[in-house]
């Protein structure tokens, strides 16, 4: 049975999950010198979009130059099924809040970690093929040994480009939701969590 | 020799040379005075790199028909903007898009001379929405949207022989003024010149100028034969009035340097025009038939279309009471401007030895209480002591405009003794003068026509350089000057050359303009007849001997890039599309050979039009002329050309090639 803080927990984390409908999960910056004011992409759960409204058409002209495939939001699998995804995972959430259901609640916490999991090595996957696939046939710049993986986290130099790849807001929001559900759980453990506070606090304020 | 007699030989010698010696001491004494130290001046107008201008000074371009546009304090020149004239350079005035722009009552006129570029004003301050210009050869106004920087509005104005005096804003934008610097015939008809004063009038205009798209002469006033030669609206308190001074009152029509500066005093007209609407909207005036162009640029289409009108609302003096005064002002009057707060008339008599001052208060007195002195043709003329301020004295020779500050000054330009001269209003005494590298024409002062004017800077037009600047043959470059003007001295800071004649310009602070600025034009907003919005819409088709060719441009090519099925006799229509729709990628496009158009260069997301007639058989390099990626040079294209009557199938390399999947770029 699941006690009232830890069903709080797992609404809260329901809610925040709710979070990726509306905001961007991932965004992929490119800075050069000639664009000062910036170019980039925000993957969302469905689609993937420019950061302003024409970025994503022109990083495809930019990527043309190394025989880089279109990014055609469309075409993408992926983005079909995650809104679907995260719908069972917020489902879970709350029919675990709802019933009291422990198993439930922890069966929640190992599909997300399980699928946030998979998601970053899809992503990894799909950086890569896009990095490396090229059309060279095509390609107006070759560069021997060169390819164009972005980094899955971090900052990479890319010929002109330092591309950096960091959560957005709804990637943050989906980490927070993961670790609310992880809370719902312990929080039960109520004896043992309350013992190890309890020597916990005093060594804290110690130290401070 | 004897002794006395030599050493007053030596002592004249001592004399003349102390003499030259101290007209040398003198020059180079009275300029470094007016220069700020060495080490101030850079600081001042050094904008460093990276970093922006505080200013955007539109400039007029005089005789090269355009506007130039600057950065203040730094002098930089950031664009020319085509307005009047053709410019090679981008195709303005050469292609189907924007010849309707360049249209009047006698065609297509390639060129004219811009004089007085004025900026659009809310409640008599600058709004950064519009900048208006006049055509001063074959009269027009023109609409700038700052925006874009492009001009998206002409009207030409009937009745009117050099459109001198204008276009001045009131103070909400509702009118943009004008008058006929010359005055002809009205209407126009062939009389003998000797009938001068019969035959010839004036007029003065008040062109609705409120919304983009709708200007319009929403009246003229028929004046007498004068020259009127410039003119300021009212503000504040003198709100619904605008100002125009008046030369050849003497009605001369030959050899008028002389003729026309024989009269002590010609005349300030004081117009009130809300009076003139109420006389139009009470039917009193008249709809006389006439013939002039307006021209309208459409953002969508990207292009101008023209319309004739054919009739304008003239008011006569006598029909509508109250409309018209004049002010008596000294000697061949040139500029007249009104103070920030709207209660001073100030002329610049260009042959006058005092600046006249009118108050608009005390003219309203002298109306109220009728202290006229005659009437000239209906029009009553008021008594001069009933409507003067006061006249500063001693302002050097050949006042000509005002500018003003933020502390109750003036700045005005002195044409023959080549200075600035600062007064006050508060005793009309003159405070201070420097001098300007050579005869200035117009000055501003950045807000210097608002009511609230920054009184940071005072640049001065000057109309000829001489020694200013590296020599250039014959034709020398004319130049502006700025000065600081924050002190109780005002100090030159820069020289900077301009394009062509810089008449007036006026400055604006950038923070109203920079932000609002246009980037790229959306594709899917492109509805010009020819557009292709991707390379599958693109294509070839003949209609009759014109073969139209729809195109796009994007880094790195043309689609299509080759072309058959041309003929000699054929014209070429080549519709480009720049499919970018990104900040700064524009593209070019020439074709060798091409005798009747300029290049075409195209702004991200627009078509034009460049029309091609080949006139020998042969095959025909293209090519994009503006730098636009790595692979610039790769950017071109062939087209073939068979003798005229040997039919060759059309076709192009993308029908050629499997079609390109839509909304693939």
């Amino acid at each position: 049975m699941l006690s009232l803080r830890a069903r709080l927990a797992l609404v809260a984390s329901a809610a925040l999950l709710g979070m990726m409908y509306i905001l961007p999960i991932w965004q992929v910056s490119l800075a050069a010198p000639q664009y000062p004011e910036g170019l980039g992409m925000q993957i969302w759960l469905n689609t993937i979009t420019g950061i302003k409204p024409n970025d994503l058409d022109n990083i495809n002209n930019l990527n043309h130059y190394i025989g880089m495939k279109r990014i055609v939001p469309e075409s993408i699998p992926e983005l079909r099924l995650m809104p679907a995804i995260v719908g069972v995972l917020v489902a879970f959430a709350a029919a675990a809040a709802a019933t009291k259901n422990r198993k439930l609640a922890t069966l929640f916490v190992v599909a997300f970690v399980a699928l946030a999991l998979a998601g970053l090595v899809d992503f990894y996957r799909w950086e890569y093929d896009y990095g490396h696939n090229l059309d060279l046939e095509n390609a107006i710049i070759k560069i021997p040994g060169m390819s164009y993986q972005p980094p899955l986290i971090g900052s990479k130099q890319l010929l002109n480009f330092t591309a950096s790849s960091w959560p957005a807001a709804g990637g943050v929001a989906a980490f927070a939701a993961l670790l609310l559900g992880i809370l719902a759980l312990r929080i039960d453990r109520a004896p043992r969590v309350s013992a190890r506070d309890a020597i916990a606090v005093p060594l804290g304020t110690a130290t401070v | 020799m004897s002794s006395p007699r030599r050493s007053r030989f030596v002592a004249a010698g001592t004399g003349v040379l102390a003499l030259v010696g101290y007209l040398y001491a003198c020059g180079p004494a009275k300029t470094s005075s007016s220069m700020v130290g060495a080490t101030d001046a850079p600081s001042r107008v050094y904008v460093a790199p990276g970093t922006q201008d505080e200013f955007y000074a539109f400039m007029s371009g005089g005789f090269s028909g355009q506007v130039g546009v600057y950065g203040l304090p730094s002098g930089r020149l950031l664009k020319v903007i085509p307005v009047f004239s053709q410019n090679a350079e981008n195709g303005y005035g050469y292609n189907a898009e924007t010849r309707p722009l360049l249209n009047t009552s006698f065609g297509e006129i390639p060129w004219d001379d811009t004089h007085h570029p004025s900026l659009s004003q809310t409640d008599g301050m600058h709004d950064g929405r519009w900048l208006f210009i006049n055509a001063n050869n074959t009269p027009r106004f023109a609409r700038i949207d700052l925006t874009k920087f492009e001009t998206i509005e002409t009207l030409e104005v009937p009745n009117t022989g050099g459109n001198h005096g204008s276009p001045f804003v009131t103070e909400n934008t509702e009118y943009v003024i004008g008058a006929t610097r010359f005055s002809v015939p009205i209407p126009q008809k062939d009389v003998a010149i000797t009938s001068f004063a019969e035959n010839f009038k004036g007029t003065i205009s008040f062109v609705k100028a409120d919304e983009a798209g709708k200007m319009d002469v929403a009246f003229q006033l028929l004046v007498p034969g004068f020259d009127y030669d410039l003119g300021r609206p009212g503000k504040g308190p003198s709100h619904g009035w605008a100002f125009f001074t008046s030369y050849n009152t003497e009605q001369a029509y030959t050899k008028l340097e002389v003729n026309a500066s024989k009269n002590d005093y010609d005349y300030i007209a004081a117009v009130n025009w809300k009076t003139l609407e109420a006389c139009k909207a009470a039917g009193k005036s008249k709809a006389w038939a006439a013939n002039y162009a307006h021209n309208t640029y459409d953002d969508n289409r990207h292009m101008a279309s023209s319309e004739m009108k054919k009739s304008v609302a003239v008011i006569l003096p006598a029909d509508c009471p109250g409309s018209i005064y004049y002010l008596p002002t000294p000697k061949s009057p040139h500029g007249v401007d009104i103070d920030p707060t709207g209660e001073y008339i100030v002329g610049g008599g260009k042959l006058a030895t005092v600046i006249p001052v009118h108050s608009f208060s005390k003219m309203m007195k002298a109306i109220e209480a009728k202290a006229f002195e005659k009437e000239v043709e209906g029009i009553p003329v008021i008594k001069y002591d009933q409507v003067m301020a006061g006249e500063v004295q001693n302002p050097g020779l050949g006042p000509l405009h005002n500018e003003f500050d933020d502390k109750g000054c003036a700045y005005t330009s002195v044409f023959i003794t080549s200075e600035i001269v600062k007064w006050c209003f508060s005793d009309f005494k003159v405070v201070d003068r420097v001098p300007t590298y050579y005869s200035i024409g117009h000055l501003l002062v950045p807000g210097g026509d608002t009511k609230k004017p920054y009184g940071k800077y005072v640049v001065a037009m000057n109309k000829i350089t001489k020694d200013r600047f590296l020599g250039t043959g014959p034709e020398l470059t004319q130049s502006a000057q700025l000065y600081d003007i924050t002190g109780a001295k005002m100090k030159l800071l820069l020289d900077f050359p301009t394009i062509g004649e810089p008449h007036y310009a006026q400055a604006i602070d950038a923070k109203l303009i920079k932000d609002k600025q246009v980037k790229f034009f959306k594709l899917a907003e492109n509805t010009h007849p020819y557009v292709a919005r991707s390379e599958s819409e693109t294509g070839i088709a003949r209609s009759g001997k014109n073969v139209h060719i729809k195109m796009t441009a994007i880094r790195s090519h043309f689609a299509p890039d080759m072309v058959e099925g041309v003929q000699v006799g054929d014209t070429v229509l080549f519709h480009v599309t720049n499919l970018e729709q990104d900040w700064d990628v524009p593209h070019g496009f020439a074709a060798m050979g091409s005798w009747s158009d300029a290049e075409l260069l195209l702004m991200p997301g627009q078509t034009r039009t460049l029309k091609w007639v080949p006139k020998y058989p042969g095959v025909y390099p293209f090519y994009c002329t503006d730098f636009c990626s790595a692979l610039h040079q790769e950017m071109q294209g062939y087209v073939r050309v068979a003798p005229s009557g040997r039919a060759v199938a059309l076709q192009t390399s993308t029908k050629a090639r499997p079609a390109v999947p839509a909304g693939e770029q």
